[in-house]
């Protein structure tokens, strides 16, 4: 029963017992469209935890990148008359293309130098996307038309929920084997620490440019997606705030972990539903509580919840320490 | 060249707020590598807490020493309730701690103080004093005056007091500080307050001239870190000419080639110094221990 219990083969049965179990308690279309817009952040989440759960390497500025894969769908599509599909495929190329280019010079900075790069790049886009106009319909936003491929348009809420649904089992299960392979080895390795993983001969900045391209790639992908389900793209898509959320779903979940950034995301897009009954008070209950969690598990909700839990596992075994040997 | 000093003056004028915004990141830095991101909230609650003194009849110093007092206590709250009990935690968690921190002093803000747009009467009159063909306000002088008083104040604490001393050792070894008996959590604790009372001088002085609101810290917060990192993270010389520069470059950008992408130039001149100078102007080339 071993590989049961590998996260590889175990936990994503699991996740994609609870997509498919899901829409049997959904009562109506608001619930299908909490279900889809969680399935989106936490492609992006899965995407940003790979650099930043798993490389220690902050980005401030990934909402920037899901805005520009929003408005190359919504540009190409609603303005020239591109085919949907091709507009997301040319959207995650370029979107490849520039974390390629601004990898090398950025990922060359540490900590917080790291952190303000990528918030001014993020921040550079925002306001660009929101200052021309003629191309982008400023801080309105813009329509953008559904998403066709060969002739069949993605409609309905349903359709829509097991399209992300199966993308995030696909988004998951990429991720766990990026993590498990050479690569995510290499990251690890310039996690604990760059130099030593260089001395082991680690090509640290190959390794590091290509997690930054894959998960801004993500990011991409489902800003385009989000911006046909939605209809519109506006330029708080890829505003700073929206960054924020997005690494705060990926700490908060709990960082190198696929599953954590996927519960994080569920939290964190769910909650200000929840929290709008507080009306005047959203903002205050919002900060108090992502304060509180970090405080009391600074490693996050699942790691945290997944100690607790092997703890109480072990208590409850007639041979203490058994639970270790099992790999 | 009327033109020009214009632009100049109202750069000047900004950048020192920047440069105080800035000093105020890289003190808490120094004594705890923690970027504190409520560090723009300090500067809304100076000037909302003066806005709503005034409002209750208290007389203009006394409202100003009010703010400022208050900013401190959320300061020093801050460090005791959200910092200290994560000390061990990693970069980034404390920095979702201090972002969650933002986001609950800005909502707190909402509340108390609603969210319309405040104006601040100016300490000293508006007529502006004509230079050379350029006008400059009364309040930027003040801002100007109170800057260069503040940064002497503040080196003199930090070369003549043993307090100060105490922080300049802290932000060198911390250990080593321990080791010959400097209380580094007080150190830390008064670090935070320290550049909780500065956001709220940055806050108070430029309150007149840009309007004051529950959410003018998001956008002067982060030009303040722009500051910091640009002079070198950690530099307190550093910090005071990378707000400079940032208010001057802005407003000659403003004047000469765009305004809508004013709020734009601080981050596209921050990335292509880091491309450059990945330590920043004044920073310390480390090398990584393993």
């Amino acid at each position: 029963m071993g590989w049961m219990r590998a996260p590889r083969t175990g936990g994503l049965m699991l996740l994609a017992l609870i997509v498919a179990a899901i829409p049997w308690f959904l009562p109506n279309n608001f619930y299908f469209e909490m279900a889809i817009l969680v399935g989106i952040n936490a492609i992006v989440a899965v995407g940003l935890n790979l650099l930043i759960g798993y490389a220690g390497q902050i980005s401030l500025g990934h909402a920037g990148f899901f805005g520009l894969g929003g408005y190359c769908s919504g540009i190409l599509v609603a303005t020239y008359g591109w085919p949907p599909a091709l507009a997301l495929l040319l959207g995650a190329v370029g979107v490849a293309a520039l974390a390629f280019i601004i990898a090398r010079p950025i990922l060359r900075l540490k900590g917080h130098y790291l952190a303000m790069a990528t918030l001014g790049l993020g921040i550079i886009i925002s306001i660009v996307v929101s200052t021309e106009d003629w191309l982008t319909g400023g801080p309105d936003g813009m329509y953008v038309p559904p998403f066709t491929l060969f002739g069949w348009e993605l409609y309905g809420e349903a359709v829509w929920y097991w399209v992300i649904g199966g993308l995030l089992l696909l988004a998951v299960w990429l991720a766990l084997n990026i993590i498990d392979s050479p690569v995510g080895r290499a990251l690890r390795a310039l996690h604990g620490s760059e130099v030593a993983a260089q001395a082991a001969g680690v090509d640290t900045t190959r390794a590091k440019v290509r997690v930054f391209v894959v998960s801004a790639v993500f990011a991409a992908v489902m800003g385009s997606l989000h911006a046909h389900y939605a209809g519109f793209v506006t330029p708080t898509s890829s505003g700073f705030f929206h960054s924020i959320e997005l690494v705060t779903m990926v700490v908060l979940g709990g960082m190198a972990s696929t599953f954590g950034a996927v519960v994080g995301a569920a939290i964190l897009t769910v909650l200000p539903q929840l929290l709008s009954g507080f009306e005047d008070y959203e903002m205050v209950v919002f900060g108090l509580i992502l304060m509180l969690t970090m405080i009391f598990m600074p490693q996050g909700l699942v790691p945290t919840l997944a100690r607790v839990c092997k703890r109480r596992d072990q208590r409850a075994s007639p041979i203490p320490g058994v639970d270790e040997v099992d790999p | 060249m009327a033109e020009f000093l214009q632009y100049l003056f109202s750069g000047i004028t900004v950048g020192a707020t920047y440069a105080l915004v800035g000093l105020g990141f890289a003190m808490i830095y120094n004594a705890s590598h923690v970027i504190n991101f409520a560090q723009g909230e300090f500067l809304m609650i100076g000037g909302m807490m003066t806005v709503s003194m005034l409002g209750a009849g208290v007389p203009m110093p006394l409202a100003i020493v009010a703010a400022i007092v208050l900013a401190t206590v959320v300061g020093l709250a801050l460090e005791k309730f959200a910092v200290e009990p994560a000390r061990n935690a990693e970069v980034v968690t404390v920095i979702i701690i201090t972002i969650g921190a933002s986001i609950f002093l800005r909502g707190l803000a909402q509340v108390v103080w609603g969210k319309e747009y405040h104006a601040l009467p100016p300490f000293s009159g508006d007529t502006p004093i004509s230079i050379g063909g350029a006008t400059i306000l009364p309040q930027s002088l003040w801002v100007l005056g109170v800057t260069v008083v503040v940064v002497a104040a503040l080196a003199w604490f930090f070369n003549r007091t043993l307090m100060g001393k105490a922080i300049l050792a802290t932000s060198h070894n911390r250990d080593a500080a321990q080791l010959v008996g400097i209380n580094t959590g007080l150190v830390l604790l008064i670090s935070f307050g320290l550049s909780a009372a500065l956001g709220a001088i940055a806050g108070i002085m430029i309150a007149p001239i840009t309007l004051t609101s529950y959410d003018v810290g998001i956008m002067l917060g982060l030009k303040g870190f722009v500051a910091a990192v640009l002079g070198g993270l950690g530099s307190g010389v550093g910090a005071i000419v990378g707000g400079l520069i940032l208010g001057i470059t802005e407003a000659m950008a403003a004047g000469y080639i765009s305004s809508e992408y004013k709020d734009a130039v601080p981050f596209v001149l921050i990335l292509l110094i880091l491309f450059f100078l990945p330590n920043g102007l004044f920073g310390v080339r480390g090398t990584e221990r393993v």
